[in-house]
């Protein structure tokens, strides 16, 4: 379908970009033709953001040329990208929620008569626009009153409205449920058909399939290969992107014995308004996993558990002890952590070094009249950053320059060296690409064996399989079963998700 | 309903509700004279609360209004009284040296990156200590301009006066409604308000944006300043003191949230006229301190921001 003889509009050539010693990008190159949907995939730090800012301009690069229909150009910021006719629709829709559609369509180009916006002109503008996209909408209506797939394809329209001809999409189906992603597609088959230019990043190997011609796969900053997806499959793509063998493919023999260990925590008619109260007992050397939809109570009971919402009603024992948890000091005293769904906005202080970040929880549970030595803080976060495999540069380095896998480590590491008896993990592999994937789960899988006791809740079932000795699902606020043995399958989750278990099987 | 607008709605009706009680209690203030006088009286405190609200709704906060008002005041005393301009050339100066003291102000913010809270107490401290060096004393104005414009006013029926200065606060807020709802600097404010990376990707000039609402700030603060010392007939260093914060008031008091993106000019007119119904009232009891307005502004203030805490949390459940 895509004929190699085809001129590309974008085309960069030998780029290289460099960070004080790392360098991001060594010799990329990477074009994107007219009516292709280009996937650009990668692990976490293989330079996939990198080369996206450089060919949109808000990066310039250390060396090597951009091209836009041969010519060679320079662009100093995203605007100046988008001038030329290249334009980005990223995952955090930057829009603004508190403006109307048409105004956030219009914003900055708005017609006026002597001074004064044409409100009615863009309003109908905006609409006769929309419907371009297939929706049918308030344009009138704030922004941020509609669903994160509507904003997105609000997004597009904007970018592809400003810019034409080649449209970036920076992972914009992160945060959308199935029917949205379909929907989003379609426009973006859409754009096709009229010959933009569209690269496409995800973490979705599915997605990918589904919507692109040809996939470039980048790993440690170098480019791996540009391939036709007809030419290749899932394994030939994951293998690229890991350059090693996966051992993804794990399933779980050893685990489908009962509970090792004894009891670590027990939780009894813990419940809350809204919250169906809950038993629960985990052991050590166990990993109780969590499945269920977005919205079934997962991350409700996580923050149950720790304190960050206050059950009302039920015990918590800790090794036959009973403690009381109302808030998560109290959590951690009893020995307690929680690495939380959303790293960014309740896990890391971006600001702080990597020492920082793996020392505070320890530091919180110390107090304040016993501070840990210079000495001490580089010893542990040393020994943390070594066990998991952290890769920073440097410790004092701000935490958030480090990629996201990386990031939820210095979040496990943190609490690991309180010690705990029990920890909660909310979605460990969200917003990680697939290699990380798969060294999280080793992670999970290594600190059991070490006698650990995990309360592990995702929605990648593959994983949940993976790692845990039972399953929990959830429905609508409730525990409604638990899975142990040949039951943790993926079908049979799903089929426990959806409810439909029971009649399956008589 | 448009969820920006419900606090906007809440203030309307407060304001009529306490309207009425106020004049079931004191029929008298009922006329045309009552309503005439509350507009003259709280002119310079309207005017500058539009700028305020164009600084609230960009995100920012502006604590040299009072300042510069005062400032206003003693440099037009000074021009008039001991250079001898006329007054307008006076005004002309004073609204010049405000807007680009706003200006610079703006830059700061922008280019350095310093909060604007930072950059305009500096302001004030600037503004209030460059208005005692002028002249620490109070400056009489005596110029047949001001007694022209004193005496001039349209007569509105059952004896009501419709003041200069009361005019001058009525353009300033139609002017104000039409800068903010209906142009692209307007535009670019909500949208500092809403997210400023989101906006300069949008090709919102985010520097030229932030200078010119700070200036815009000013610039009124100092006409401001003109309707003070037309009011006054004085200039003092020391005028206008605490200004800002009843601007701050009366912004968040007319349904403009405090951390930008939402609000209405048309509501800091009703949150400006609820505290000069508070304060008339006072005047017509008679028995009451005067402080009993700061006591119902504080009430005011803190049921608004729970209002809004409420209305746009409920607002933003969905995410």
């Amino acid at each position: 379908m895509i004929e190699t003889g085809q001129k590309p509009v974008l085309e960069a050539r030998g780029i290289v970009k460099v960070f004080g010693q790392h360098r991001a990008l060594d010799a990329v190159d990477f074009t994107a033709l007219p009516g292709e949907v280009h996937a650009l995939l990668g692990e976490n730090g293989a330079g996939k953001s990198t080369l996206i800012k450089i060919l949109t301009g808000a990066y310039q690069p250390d060396g090597g040329d951009l091209l836009l229909e041969g010519q060679p150009i320079t662009l100093r910021d995203p605007l100046h990208g988008q001038t030329y006719g290249i334009g980005t629709v990223y995952q955090e829709v930057n829009l603004l929620p508190n403006r109307s559609v048409a105004e956030n369509l219009f914003l900055g180009r708005q017609p006026t008569r002597f001074g004064l916006v044409k409100r009615r002109e863009i309003e109908g503008q905006a609409r006769a626009l929309l419907a371009r996209y297939g929706l049918d909408l308030d344009v009138r209506a704030e922004l941020s009153e509609f669903s994160v797939a509507v904003q997105q394809i609000v997004a597009i329209a904007r970018a592809v409205e400003l810019s034409g001809k080649v449209l970036v999409l920076d992972e914009p189906t992160a945060s959308l449920d199935r029917n949205e992603v379909e929907r989003l597609f379609d426009v973006v088959r859409g754009l096709k058909a009229k010959g933009l230019a569209i690269i496409f990043i995800t973490h979705f190997l599915d997605q990918v399939f589904a919507l692109a011609d040809r996939v470039t796969i980048l790993r440690n900053g170098r480019k791996v290969a540009t391939q036709p997806l007809s030419a290749v499959n899932t394994t030939d793509v994951v293998r690229m992107m890991l350059g090693k063998d996966l051992a993804f493919e794990h399933h779980p023999t050893s685990l489908s014995g009962g509970p090792q260990g004894a009891v670590r925590v027990e939780f009894k008619g813990l419940g809350r308004k809204g919250m169906t109260p809950f038993d629960l007992a985990v052991h050590e050397g166990e990993v109780v996993g969590v499945a269920g939809l977005l919205g079934s109570g997962r991350t409700e009971v996580a923050r149950l558990m720790f304190g960050v919402d206050a059950a009302e009603g039920g015990t918590i024992t800790v090794d036959g002890q009973p403690v009381t948890i109302r808030n998560p000091a109290q959590a951690v005293a009893a020995g307690f952590g929680f690495c939380p769904e959303d790293r960014k906005l309740d896990g890391i202080f971006g600001d702080l070094s990597v020492r920082e970040n793996i020392i505070i929880a320890l530091q919180a549970k110390l107090g304040w009249f016993k501070a840990l030595n210079r000495d001490d803080q580089i010893e542990l976060s040393g020994r943390y950053a070594e066990a998991l495999d952290i890769r920073a540069a440097d410790h004092d380095m701000p935490v958030k320059l480090l990629s996201g896998g990386n990031q939820q480590k210095v979040i496990l590491a943190r609490w690991l060296a309180i010690d705990p008896t029990f920890l909660i993990l909310d979605e460990p592999t969200r917003g990680i690409d697939v290699g990380a994937h798969a060294e999280i789960v080793r992670t999970i899988n290594r600190l059991r064996e070490e006698g650990l006791a995990l309360f592990v809740i995702s929605s990648e079932l593959d994983e949940v399989v993976a790692y845990s000795n039972r399953i929990v699902v959830m429905r609508d606020r409730e525990m409604v079963a638990e899975l142990h043995g040949d039951d943790i399958a993926p079908d049979v989750i799903v089929q426990s998700i959806a409810g439909t278990r029971a009649e399956v099987r008589p | 309903m448009n969820r920006s607008l419900r606090p906007l709605v809440a203030t309307t009706l407060i304001f009529l509700f306490a309207f009425l009680l106020a004049v079931l209690q004191h029929p008298a203030m009922m006329s045309t004279r009552v309503l005439g006088n509350f507009l003259t009286d709280n002119a310079f405190l309207g005017i500058a609360a539009v700028g305020m609200t164009f600084v609230i709704l960009s995100g920012g906060i502006d604590l040299s209004v009072g300042a510069v008002i005062g400032f206003t005041t003693v440099l037009i005393a000074v021009l008039i009284m001991w250079l001898d301009l006329h007054p307008l050339l006076a005004f002309a100066i004073a609204l010049g040296v405000a807007g680009s003291f706003g200006a610079v102000m703006g830059a700061a913010i922008h280019y350095l990156k310093v909060p604007s809270f930072i950059v305009t107490l500096a302001g004030m401290f600037l503004a209030r200590g460059g208005a005692s060096v002028l002249s620490s004393d109070s400056i009489g104005i005596q110029h047949e301009f001001y007694s022209t414009v004193s005496k001039s006013y349209i007569l509105l029926p059952g004896g009501g006066r419709l003041t200069v200065i009361g005019i001058i606060m009525l353009v300033v807020f139609a002017g104000a409604i039409l800068l903010a709802h209906r142009t692209r600097f307007g535009s670019n404010v909500y949208a500092l308000g809403g997210s400023e990376t989101s906006a300069a990707l949008m090709g919102v000039p985010v520097a030229r944006t932030t200078i010119m609402i700070y200036a815009l700030s000013s610039a009124l603060a100092g006409l401001a300043g003109v309707v003070f010392s037309l009011y006054t007939s004085a200039g003092y260093s020391l005028n206008a003191l605490g200004v800002e914060l009843d601007a701050i008031a009366a912004v968040v008091i007319g349904g403009t949230l405090l951390t930008g993106g939402y609000g209405f000019i048309a509501g800091t007119f009703i949150g400006v006229m609820l505290q000069g119904l508070v304060q008339t009232y006072i005047v017509f009891d008679g028995t009451l301190s005067s402080w009993w307005t700061k006591i119902v502004v504080g009430v005011l203030l803190f049921m608004f921001i729970l209002l809004q805490r409420l209305v746009f949390r409920a607002g933003s459940r969905r995410t």
